[in-house]
């Protein structure tokens, strides 16, 4: 098992015919993943690389049954293409798009949850979902991870990578890795793949990469403390991030005193989870929490 | 991207909040004109994005031309908290019955609009907020429905307003969220909302920002960014879609992606260094790309070393060490740069950086090695450093 994303997947892309889409989009499926279609106005009738391109999602769900669609589609036209997925029945949305505005990700969520509950948004502005030796939906290296036993849940797509890469080093590989966005409003948050990564039996523990601006971490440990069962390290990023300055992502901002790392780790640290203080550190305690488990079970 | 006084209370005007009539002037000169033209008695108000701008005396009140011209070439060049004062808000003067204080923001945590409003304002509302939280009303928004007359005066009436300014009060919670929706703030803030001797509600103040990300659906905002107060780098690195964040120490820093940028900073501090930078070189960053990022961080005269931190993902090694090498034959740097390339094409890159040689590039294999040579390297030039 993993979560999100597997040999199950039926993926179509809004934007394959762009470049960035294009590439991507053949990508995931030289990895594997079941790559179903294409989503672009105006251009349905075509392929990519014998994938087929529809002028809508509705063309698209009657002709070849996507579950899951990623969006790769500029800005100013991403919210409506992740509305026009929702309302053609995919149950799961990835968006990578960055830059998309907050008002826009804001109406997306609530229009989400009041008129399409069936389906799951993840970003925007991330880098995707990787379920390794199964299905890569996005833009994540995939060479980097094996397949293995810890989820990994982000706010940053190259942090992520970090630390990946310093546990697979170690020999472990990961069950699902989901990078949630470095927007406002993500679709879902911290603790919703939490509750999946809980309910996935192949998930021993979860590494969860954190980043300033908002409450989601705080959130996330308290949910922790409340409902997991399974092991979970963190790293939190901007320690050194001044006040009132945009880091990058548009969600990554210190607000007068909310918002800030030190809170962040504070509030971890208080329902007992362990915070690395630098990747490398959140990586040797995975890594020393996991052959501990492992240890107990042989 | 936040907006100065002047610059918000433009906003308010547009959408039908009252304000007080005023003009923004950068001379003393200018200012006793503008207090002509409002009126005396007149307030001269610092404008700087920072808070605590009345106790640093940047906010004088005047009530003739001498003291207009004392004031404004007072405030004018004075430092608040870092921020130099370029402009002054020249505004006539209010009477004040009462101060209230007013809100929306963009709630992340519940994911809606949050609306509040308080009498007590004309103080800090993080303190209200923690000493006497009933008297803040928070009130959350359904966004799909917006906010409607019933819930504005609801809010107002159940915050205390006087009985006589409810509708009022009703109005200005109206406006401000029309604000906030309309010009695609995260945040529209009032404080002090002012109730007049007169009984008219109106904004005393106005703290408004403006999300950067739907500058494109609001040509008229776009040039609403306090260009003068800008660092000059930053401003830049903005003009050439490049993420940039000036630090105050000596250690430039470049990665790829936000993340990894903000944790390359915490791992250089916390090998006691201090970082002169952020930024975000981003995915994919081909050799022209490098060689501007590279002219950026040189373009602050504090930095003494430069860290490369990459882990490749669409980010090629090779491609960054290509730019790398492109880029010291035009700009010759006069700086060490400690370079860790980790992640696609890796060992190419590394390659082709130890075949060019360059002069005081130092290859590290993993971030807290590169913190920890960078750190040292810039220390070493301190020392050096004539005194």
């Amino acid at each position: 098992m993993a979560i999100l994303v597997d040999e199950q997947t039926r993926l179509a892309v809004a934007g394959i015919t762009g470049r960035e889409g294009t590439f991507h989009t053949l990508n995931n499926r030289d990895y594997g993943t079941d790559v179903v279609g294409g989503v672009t106005p105006g251009k349905g009738g075509q392929d990519v690389e014998g994938i087929p391109v529809f002028d809508s999602w509705a063309e698209a769900m009657s002709s070849v049954e996507p579950n899951t669609a990623m969006i790769f589609v500029p800005p100013r036209f991403a919210a409506d293409a992740i509305l026009e997925a929702a309302a053609a029945g995919v149950q799961l949305v990835v968006a990578i798009t960055e830059g998309i505005p907050a008002h826009d990700e804001l109406r997306v969520y609530n229009l989400l949850r009041r008129d399409h509950p069936g389906t799951r948004l993840i970003g925007p502005n991330c880098p995707g979902i990787l379920s390794p030796g199964r299905a890569n939906v996005g833009i994540i290296p995939a060479s980097f991870f094996e397949r293995g036993n810890v989820g990994v849940v982000s706010r940053s797509g190259t942090l992520t990578y970090q630390i990946g890469n310093e546990i697979a080093q170690a020999g472990f590989g990961c069950s699902t890795i989901v990078g949630i966005g470095g927007d406002p409003v993500p679709g879902s948050s911290f603790v919703d793949v939490l509750e999946l990564f809980e309910d996935d039996e192949e998930t021993e523990l979860v590494v969860l990469a954190g980043e300033i601006g908002g409450s989601a971490e705080e959130e996330a440990a308290d949910y922790i403390a409340a409902h997991m069962s399974k092991p979970v390290v963190a790293y939190i990023a901007g320690f050194t991030a001044p006040a009132g300055k945009q880091m990058g992502h548009a969600g990554a901002i210190v607000s007068g005193s909310s918002g800030t790392a030190a809170a962040k780790a504070e509030a971890l640290e208080a329902k007992g989870v362990p915070v690395g203080r630098t990747p490398t550190e959140a990586a040797e305690i995975a890594v020393e929490v996991l052959g501990g488990a492992a240890a107990a079970a042989s | 991207m936040d907006l100065l006084e002047y610059q918000g209370k433009q906003l308010f005007a547009r959408h039908g909040l009252r304000v007080s009539s005023g003009r923004a002037v950068t001379s003393s000169e200018e200012a006793v004109q503008a207090a002509a033209e409002v009126g005396y008695p007149v307030v001269v108000k610092a404008q700087v994005l920072i808070g605590g701008r009345g106790k640093a005396g940047g906010v004088k009140l005047a009530a003739d031309e001498s003291e207009v011209r004392e004031h404004a070439s007072n405030i004018l060049g004075m430092d608040i908290h870092g921020h130099t004062v370029r402009t002054v808000w020249i505004e006539h003067a209010s009477d004040i019955a009462s101060e209230y204080y007013a809100s929306v923001l963009l709630d992340r945590s519940a994911k809606q609009p949050l609306v509040m409003f308080s009498v007590e304002g004309g103080v800090d509302i993080e303190e209200v907020a923690e000493q006497t939280p009933e008297k803040l009303i928070r009130h959350h928004v359904d966004p799909l429905a917006g906010l409607s007359r019933e819930e504005a005066v609801a809010i107002a009436t159940s915050g205390g307003a006087d009985a006589d300014v409810v509708e009022g009060v009703a109005d200005a919670l109206l406006a401000l969220y029309e604000v906030w929706l309309e010009e695609d703030a995260t945040l529209t803030e009032i404080n002090p909302l002012i109730v007049t001797p007169e009984r008219e509600v109106r904004a005393l103040d106005a703290k408004v920002s403006l999300d950067g990300n739907a500058l494109y659906r609001h040509p008229e905002n776009q040039a609403l960014s306090d260009a003068e107060n800008e660092d000059p780098i930053e401003r830049r690195a903005k003009e050439e879609g490049v993420q940039y964040v000036k630090l105050d120490g000596d250690i430039g820093i470049l990665g790829n992606g936000a993340g990894l940028v903000m944790s390359t900073l915490d791992v250089v501090a916390r090998a006691g260094g201090s970082p002169a930078n952020f930024l975000d070189a981003g995915g994919g960053s081909d050799a022209e790309k490098i060689k501007q990022a590279v002219r950026l961080i040189l373009a602050n005269d504090a930095v003494k070393a430069v860290l490369f931190n990459i882990f490749g993902g669409i980010t090629r090694c090779d491609e960054v060490a290509t730019g790398l090498i492109a880029a010291f034959e035009e700009i010759e740097p006069s700086v060490p740069f400690v370079v860790r390339l980790d992640g696609t094409n890796d060992a190419e890159g590394r390659r082709l950086l130890q075949e060019a040689a360059l002069p005081n590039v130092h290859a590290a294999a993993t971030m807290n090695e590169a913190a920890a040579k960078v750190v040292a390297l810039a220390g070493s030039r301190s020392a050096e450093a004539p005194a």
